[in-house]
């Protein structure tokens, strides 16, 4: 059986390749990918932390649903506000979007 | 008072004071414009005190008791420490007495105003305010002066009824006040001589000069107050209180011990002298002239100058209180010595109403002198004769200077004439300017009448009386009586000097009366004027008979203090006025009782009064006689020369002018005055109050310099350093602030690292 390091060293890659779409991409989309990324990393630790630790329970997978919804919502919510702002600034740029600099 | 109940009568004691100042107040405020109605209020309310007045007495005439149990109205009203001063009026036998007199001599002075003053008389056209009026118009002023006149008659009336020494204090003020107030009446009026007292400036003299004598009464009654805790004429004189004044003293700086009740009783008699005018504060009563004549009638003649009398009458048991004291000598002192010392001046004054001032400040000197002396009710009966006579004598001055003032100006009109008839009477300085060229005329000067008798005889007649009066003529005037009562008084009970001195002085009394009436009525007439004077005029119906019914009492009122033990007369007399008086003095524990008969003072009496009428007639008959002399425009009465310039030579000069004491007076203590008031005013301005006035301004200057430099420098400062570094700050911070998320995130993301990192790292 492959040992749960493997999967965590995986999760965490995935991670960090979300967190890096995230802090360095320009285009809104791609940041709200990485969005994705960042939490199917979560996903992917919470099922295998749940299979090595406690098989018996639902816990993990309970958790995990529970993100892959919330992530559905959040790229819903993400999208429009970048249509909206698009419609607005006709541009999805985020380095063009500083409207919370004072 | 015995088991009978108060006589209702009494209850209305305390309109007598009110009605007249009703008067006054309805006067000023409301019907000050018409002048027939204000005459009417003053008299209508002077006339009613005056029956009021008349009722109480005659019921306290006949009270039994009276005079041990006072008739008391009281409301407790003035705070003072632990006591309450009381609001009181009282009706005694002496209260009564003055009641008898007061208001009835108040209503005759008033309706005499009406004519004197002109009500009824057209305004004249000339004529301004505060100048006399013109013969024959209204005084512009009249209703202030009827105003006046009515305040006057309250203090006057409250003054007799006042149940203590704080009411009484009160009324005599008000007296004051009124009597500086119609003093000055003219007040605008000038005189072409600039040595002459103005009306306005003897005024002020007058209420100076008493104020003297008031700062120094009103410091006895503290005093007193001090000592026995009530002013209450009814605390004062009991035996104990005046025992405990008599016999406990004070220390005096330079003299010693002095028992409470002598300081206190010659500080009350300052009162008296300044009010009285006696020496050495009478130079006052002869510039109080300056006023309208029925003022010189009531307030220096009859009624306020007599209050200094009357109150030293009222506090007889203080000033006695030490047997044969320094208090009462003090004041037989002072009273013979004025007496004496105004009869010589008033032998050679000119001007009728100046001789009978002086006359006055005389007569007065015989009532304290009396007092001096412990003739306690000869006193009082020579206060009420003298009042009588006197306000007769002045009233009838009065009607022979408008008789020739009228006739003045009548004959200037008959002239064809037409100018102003008297540098002082009326007009601005424009027309004194103008009149200057005109021999000045002045018609209170004697030297300018004459033979007045044949054009003014009721005027003439009733002056007379008046004149007989005061010399003392023998068995039928009111002044032989009291006056004789007086002297038989001193000689009765030894004392010498003050007989003799009174003795000399009503010599000469009757030598001035004399003088004066030669000089008036007799002869022939000396001016023009004098030549058409007349009391013809509708005025004077008011103001001759007032004269006659003073004249009346002139005489009669003597006859009520005839004393029994007089030869013949004393059968028919019961002597009622002794009888009264003396009934208060029992009460009161003074020893007044009725003299016996002594030749030696009546034969002196007889004989001053008598020798002085014969010896003034004698020496002014031929002066008397020197009429008019027509045509001669350079001659004038004024350069006769009296009989007495000659043989008295230079005496006659300085009597003339009153020992100069106005002089001595204007020296010392005016000029004294002015002096030191220049003195301090320099010294308060120059070298005190400036330099501390300077150096405050420059102190705070200084002080508020160095606050505008902090308030710049540190202020300023410290709120503008603490916006510059809120400002750096901020633009410091702002560099941070970009706006996009990914910065934030990042900064977050390097923020966890570093936690993370030293919690892995550092050890637990």
């Amino acid at each position: 059986m492959v040992p749960l390091t493997w999967y965590l060293i995986l999760a965490a890659a995935l991670f960090c390749t979300g967190l890096f779409g995230v802090l360095a991409r320009k285009n809104a989309v791609a940041v709200l990918m990485g969005v994705e990324l960042m939490l199917n990393a979560v996903n992917i630790n919470l099922l295998a932390f749940w299979r090595y630790t406690a098989p018996g329970e639902l816990i993990g997978q309970a958790f995990a649903v529970f993100v892959i919804t919330v992530a559905a919502a959040e790229a819903a919510v993400g999208i429009a506000l970048f249509i909206a702002i698009y419609r607005l600034r006709d541009t999805v740029n985020v380095e063009e979007i500083d409207a919370m600099k004072g | 008072m015995h088991e009978s109940s108060t006589p209702f009568i009494y209850n209305l004691t305390i309109l007598l004071p009110i009605l007249p100042f009703l008067a006054f107040v309805l006067i000023v405020l409301w019907t000050n414009r018409n002048k027939k109605l204000s005459a009417g209020l003053a008299v209508a309310g002077v006339g009613l005190s005056w029956l009021i007045g008349w009722a109480i007495a005659f019921t306290a005439f006949g009270q039994h008791g009276i005079a041990a149990q006072p008739f008391r109205m009281l409301r407790a009203w003035l705070p003072a420490g632990r006591a309450w001063q009381a609001f009181g009026f009282m009706v005694d036998p002496l209260s009564a007495l003055m009641l008898l007199m007061v208001p009835f001599v108040c209503f005759l002075i008033f309706v005499y105003s009406v004519g004197y003053m002109g009500v009824g008389k057209p305004l004249g056209v000339h004529d301004q305010r505060g100048w006399p009026a013109e013969p024959g118009h209204v005084d512009p002023l009249a209703s202030r002066f009827f105003a006046y006149i009515a305040l006057f008659a309250t203090g006057m009336i409250g003054l007799v009824l006042a149940d203590n020494l704080i009411m009484l204090l009160i009324f005599w003020e008000i007296m004051g006040l009124c009597s500086y107030l119609l003093i000055g009446f003219w007040f605008a009026r000038k005189y072409a001589d600039p040595r002459k007292i103005t009306p306005k400036e003897a005024g002020l003299k007058a209420f100076l000069t008493t104020r003297i004598g008031d700062t120094l009464m009103l410091a006895g009654m503290l005093l007193l107050f001090a000592q026995v805790g009530s002013l209450s004429f009814a605390e004062i004189f009991k035996p104990e209180t005046l025992e405990h004044l008599a016999t406990t003293t004070t220390h005096i700086a330079l003299i010693g011990p002095v028992p409470w009740a002598t300081l206190i009783a010659i500080l009350i008699f300052c009162g008296a002298i300044g009010k009285s005018a006696q020496f050495p504060l009478h130079v006052w009563l002869p510039d109080a002239m300056e006023g309208p004549t029925p003022v010189s009638a009531l307030i220096h003649a009859a009624t306020m100058v007599s209050a200094g009398v009357y109150l030293i009458i009222r506090t007889f048991p203080l000033m006695a209180a030490v047997e044969h004291g320094p208090a009462l000598q003090f004041i037989a002192f002072i009273g013979a010595f004025t007496a004496l010392f105004a009869a010589t001046i008033a032998v050679a004054q000119n001007d009728i109403k100046k001789v009978l001032a002086y006359s006055t400040i005389s007569q007065l000197g015989f009532m304290f002198a009396a007092l001096g002396i412990g003739a306690y009710v000869a006193a009082t009966f020579h206060l009420l004769t003298h009042a009588f006579f006197k306000a007769l004598l002045f009233l009838g001055s009065g009607s022979v200077i408008h008789g020739m003032e009228h006739g003045h100006h009548h004959g200037h009109g008959e002239a064809g004439k037409l100018v102003d008839w008297d540098i002082g009477a009326h007009g601005s300085q424009s027309t004194s300017h103008q009149s200057t060229n005109l021999p000045s005329f002045d018609p209170q000067d004697m030297r300018n009448m004459g033979g007045l008798f044949r054009r003014m005889p009721r005027t003439a007649w009733t002056f007379i009386i008046g004149g007989l009066a005061l010399s003392g003529f023998p068995f039928v005037t009111a002044g032989f009586w009291s006056k004789d009562e007086i002297l038989a008084d001193a000689w009765v009970h030894g004392h010498t000097v003050v007989f003799v001195t009174l003795a000399v002085a009503a010599l000469l009394t009757a030598f001035y009366t004399a003088r004066q009436i030669t000089l008036v009525f007799f002869g022939k007439p000396r001016t023009a004027a004098a030549e058409h004077a007349g009391e013809e005029d509708s005025i004077f119906r008011w103001m001759t008979i007032p004269l006659m019914v003073l004249a009346v009492f002139a005489i009669a009122f003597g006859w009520i203090g005839i004393p029994t033990t007089f030869p013949l007369l004393g059968r028919f007399s019961s002597n009622p006025f002794h009888h009264l008086m003396g009934s208060l003095a029992e009460a009161l524990h003074i020893e007044a009782a009725e003299l016996p008969f002594a030749a030696t003072p009546l034969l002196t009496s007889i004989v001053v009064a008598l020798g002085g009428l014969l010896l003034g007639w004698l020496i002014y008959r031929g002066v008397a006689e020197i009429g008019r002399r027509e045509g001669d425009a350079s001659w004038s009465p004024l350069h006769l020369a009296d009989p007495l310039a000659r043989p008295l030579g230079r005496i006659y000069t300085v009597l003339q002018n009153k020992y100069y004491f106005d002089e001595l007076y204007g020296k010392v203590f005016v000029k004294g005055v002015q002096r030191l008031a220049n003195w301090l005013f320099r010294f308060d301005d120059a070298w005190i109050i400036d330099p501390i006035v300077d150096g405050v301004g420059e102190l705070w200057r200084r002080i508020s310099e160095f606050g505008h430099a902090f308030d710049v420098r540190v202020v300023d400062g410290i709120v503008n350093g603490v916006g510059a570094v809120t400002a750096a700050a901020g633009s410091a911070a702002r560099v941070i602030q970009t706006g996009r998320a990914q910065n934030y995130l990042l900064v977050a993301l390097v923020a966890l690292s570093v936690v993370l990192g030293a919690f892995l790292v550092l050890p637990k």
